[in-house]
């Protein structure tokens, strides 16, 4: 892996160096397309897959079932409650999860006892849940109310931390980008959104902000005496800075992401679905997105949102001035 | 000093970490041999099997539920509870609006219909009243002189509604130590046999009650305030007011008009005739029995006697809760069985430690021997997050859900982000040309304010999500917040006290080839050059380390305007001055 930390070296020194802030343009333009595609996929298929939680109905589980043939369950159902469509599915091993619209107790009770014969299983075996629609709805909105404090309070603290609410606003704009594309996936993936799924967005917004102010502090000491430098300007001091950090970017993202693809794939394959697998896609996609959204949008942006600063243009003006006399005169021999 | 100093205080951090991680362990230790703790954590709900109950209480004519009404609901819901005889229930509220039962097991079809039942409140009067206590079943009255009706009850307080099993009934009645068992709610046309919970200091008492006068129903308001004497100056004495709608206040003075010759008949104020007294009667058991010492024709009577502002100010909420009943609506109701919960924890642990392995070898192909300090870190904020999460169970009966434990793993990544952050910063000062030493300290001071900055925005989103959020993402945001405490104590405890004195060691200040801080691969111009050479900080290569095209730098600097130049000397003095004193303390380690 020499080549590797010789890769970090070079991004370190500038001598390797990748245009994140120049070519923002083309960045932008990506995420623009993509954050489009996220809000009308969604819309194209009819919204999102939601869960019990959000529909409501009835659930049942059928644990230490001998054989996890899902018509079993759905002809078990359809006896009670005819023409009914329920959801069955095989979580966990030997496990089966039947989910079918409102029932009422007797209906319950009916389907429960035809379960626990079809499957061959004890009575205690099968459980039934109940969700009301306004459940989910209700999680959903106190994460959604939390969400709005969070950022607000984050915005603020990272404009006093960094001292330039222009920091808070391209954070900001990263953790939109990543909220929207993780949103989209999820929804491509079909999974159902349950309220894991919703712990798991509100993770990645806090861990997209997390990712951004590690590297935003980079900027920050790489700027912070800028007006006393003609070497570089503002946009490639920031530049120079995200290409010190890549290599930290790289490995945080790599390091968060391996425990939760063990989730998701492992979880995935042997548990199916349930709050573990819905949890860890939101969190794969977003961790990615969120990686990415600082290194692509929310570095450049501060760079623009700032160049415009009169101060910064003076400055970009003497780094120009000083680089034009470079080439200008043929540098006498020295040492 | 300056090369023992750090060291030392290395070390005794290091010792501090393990007193707080003996202390911990011991704390646990012993809460679990006095049988309090356990040294597994307590599982919530959805890992150990149960059954949990989203209730939305519903007021009847459906105006919203306020905060005190809701913790009425609780309160309510909790003597239910705790009444049908189910261990263990958890009951709290959610969003300000809903309240939460989780049960272990099943529960009965009683249970539900009892926990989902509107409040009953009304009132009563006292037929006889006695001490709380069972009376022993050898002194009972015996069957044959058991009381029998002469005649149909005339009114509520008649006798005669005291019929042998009733009166069977009263006597058998324990209310000291109230039985368990499940109870029919109680035919309102017919007497009651109940209890007066003991209370404040006063023992407790069991009423034989007549039918029904009053319904809460009845009730318009109540409250409650410091009593006025006869001129109309306060006394200190609390009282409870009610005020009755028109047919309350009707049937209310009905009533007192009987009990106040019950009253006057016993001698008044020293008389001691249970019949002049009314129950007030919730769900079945008696809040307050004041006797009535005046006919109320107004509809407005006043409680008083031996109240203090508390007891007044909780007789008159659950009078004004009768007078709202409030009715739940089971939202969602949750059977989750242990089989189940069991295997998505394993499964969760199974993938949480295939996580970890691939963060270790991942580590160690990145960072080398210094991989092995990110893995002893991990370990480090898993001990304490561990001994947290158990103490927690105990002493706050915190219970880790699977949303906990997916927390848990997710923190994995989010924990070894700090030691990357500090890592790579080393890796930067190295990089600039200094003694791993120096190194070491330099990159720290930069690295912790990185460290603090991004670990508040985690600290932050844990805590608001711990305050507004519910259920589930509750439980999330706290392990997500424990483990970023516990990431900052081994960050600042662990890793960097470690790495100060590994720094001293020959393997890695030496910048070996496994150590991860090797010089040479990192692209350093080493100060110290083997063999008794030592680059003294004057001879450091003129071009700035950070040059990208040092040629043109170079030759910048020298076209430097006057002010920028001087700038740039001050600056470069600064550095030197840091680079001496590496220098300085690479040349002893070289020795």
């Amino acid at each position: 892996m020499a080549s590797f930390a010789t890769f970090g070296n070079e991004l370190y020194t500038g001598k390797r160096s990748y245009d994140f802030v120049a070519s923002k343009k083309i960045w932008f333009l990506i995420a623009a397309v993509a954050v489009a595609l996220s809000i009308l996929l969604p819309v194209a298929k009819g919204g999102f897959n939601l869960g019990i939680e959000f529909r409501g109905g009835s659930e049942f589980t059928v644990s230490n079932v001998k054989d996890t043939d899902p018509g079993l369950g759905e002809k078990a159902v359809q006896d009670v409650v005819a023409g009914s469509q329920p959801r069955v599915a095989n979580v966990a091993g030997n496990t089966m999860r039947i989910q079918t619209d409102k029932l009422s107790d007797d209906e319950t009770l009916k389907i429960k006892e035809g379960l626990t014969k079809t499957y061959g299983v004890t009575d205690n075996e099968v459980t039934s849940t109940f969700v009301g629609p306004t459940w989910g709805a209700d999680v959903t909105k106190q994460a959604l109310l939390g969400l709005l404090i969070f950022v607000a309070l984050a915005a603020v603290l990272m404009a006093l931390y960094f001292r330039t609410w222009k920091m808070s606003i391209s954070a900001l704009a990263g953790m939109l980008v990543t909220m929207f594309i993780t949103a989209g996936v999820y929804s491509l993936s079909d999974f159902e959104v349950t309220p894991s799924a919703i712990i798991g967005f509100l993770t990645v917004l806090s861990y997209s902000l997390y990712d951004t102010v590690v590297v935003f502090d980079k900027i920050r000491e790489n700027t912070s005496d800028l007006q006393a430098s003609t070497r570089r300007t503002f946009g490639e001091e920031v530049n120079l800075a995200v290409n010190q950090t890549l290599v930290r970017s790289i490995n945080t993202m790599m390091v968060a992401i391996l425990p939760v693809g063990a989730i998701l794939f492992i979880g995935a394959g042997l548990l199916g679905a349930g709050t573990l697998r819905d949890l860890s896609l939101a969190l794969f996609v977003g961790i990615l997105i969120g990686t990415a959204a600082t290194i692509f949008i929310a570095a450049p942006l501060y760079a623009a949102l700032r160049q415009g600063e009169p101060e910064l243009i003076k400055q970009a003006r003497r780094v120009q001035q000083r680089r034009a006399e470079n080439a200008a005169k043929v540098a006498p021999a020295t040492a | 000093m300056a090369r023992t100093g750090p060291k030392n205080s290395a070390r005794r951090v290091l010792v501090w970490l393990g007193v707080m991680i003996a202390v911990l362990t011991a704390v646990l230790a012993g809460g679990t041999m006095a049988g309090h703790a356990s040294w597994a954590p307590k599982l919530a709900l959805d890992l150990e099997g149960g059954t949990q109950m989203i209730l939305a209480p519903k007021v009847e004519g459906g105006s919203g539920i306020n905060e005190e009404q809701l913790n009425q609901a609780v309160a309510i819901i909790r003597q239910r509870v705790d009444g049908s005889g189910v261990a263990e229930a958890e009951i709290s509220t959610q969003s300000g609006r809903n309240v939460v039962v989780s049960l272990p097991g099943t529960p009965s079809k009683e249970t539900r219909a009892l926990i989902q039942a509107s409040a009953d409140m009304n009132f009563r009067p006292v037929i006889q009243a006695g001490a709380g206590a069972a009376v022993p079943a050898e002194s009972r009255t015996p069957d044959d002189k058991l009381p029998k009706p002469t005649a149909a009850p005339a009114n509520s307080s008649d006798e005669n509604w005291v019929t042998a099993d009733v009166y069977k009934k009263f006597e058998a009645l324990d209310c000291v130590n109230p039985s368990q068992d499940k109870q029919e709610r109680s035919d309102p046309a017919k007497p009651l046999v109940t209890c007066e919970p003991a209370a404040d200091g006063k023992p407790a008492i069991k009423y034989i009650l007549g039918p029904v006068e009053v319904k809460g129903s009845n009730i318009t308001t109540s409250s409650f305030q410091l009593q006025r004497g006869a001129q109309g100056a306060v006394t200190n004495q609390w009282a409870v007011d009610i005020q009755f709608d028109a047919d309350g206040t009707t049937k209310f003075k009905t009533i007192t008009e009987r009990l106040n010759q019950f009253y006057v008949a016993a001698g008044g104020e020293t008389g001691s005739d249970p019949k002049a007294q009314f129950a007030i009667v919730l769900d079945d058991q008696v809040i307050s029995a004041p006797r009535a010492q005046a006919v109320i024709t107004d509809g407005r009577p006043q409680i008083t006697g031996g109240f203090t502002e508390q007891s007044a100010k909780a007789l008159s909420d659950q009078l004004r809760f009768g007078a709202l009943p409030i009715s739940f609506e089971i939202q969602s109701e949750q059977q989750i069985s242990a089989t189940l919960g069991g295997e998505q924890l394993r499964m969760g642990m199974l993938a949480g430690l295939i996580g970890l392995l691939l963060v270790v070898v991942y580590s160690l192909f990145q960072y080398r021997a210094l991989g092995f300090v990110t893995v002893a870190s991990l370990v480090v904020a898993g001990g304490l997050t561990y001994l947290a999460i158990a103490i927690l169970g105990w002493t706050e009966n915190y219970r880790l859900s699977l949303a906990g434990v997916a927390g848990l793993i997710v923190a994995i990544g989010q924990t070894a982000d700090s030691f990357i952050v500090y890592f790579e910063r080393i890796r930067d000062e190295l990089r600039e040309g200094r003694g791993l030493v120096s190194a070491v300290e330099n990159g720290w001071k930069r690295a912790k304010r990185t460290v603090l900055a991004s670990k508040a925005v985690n600290l932050l989103a844990a805590l608001v999500l711990y305050f507004v959020a519910v259920g589930n993402v509750r439980g999330f945001a706290f392990t997500l917040g424990l483990t970023a405490i516990a990431d900052l104590i081994v960050v600042f405890m662990f890793t960097h006290p470690t790495l100060q004195v590994l720094a001293r060691t020959k393997f890695f200040g030496e910048g070996h080839k496994f150590s991860g801080l090797d010089p040479k691969r990192l692209g350093a111009v080493p100060l110290y050059r083997g063999a008794g050479r030592i680059r003294t900080p004057q001879d450091k290569p003129v071009a700035a380390p950070r040059a990208k095209n040092s040629g043109a730098v170079a030759e910048a600097e020298r076209r430097m305007t006057i002010a920028e130049r001087r700038l740039a000397e001050k600056q470069e003095q600064g550095k030197q001055g840091q680079l001496a004193g590496s220098s300085k303390s690479a040349s002893k380690e070289g020795k």
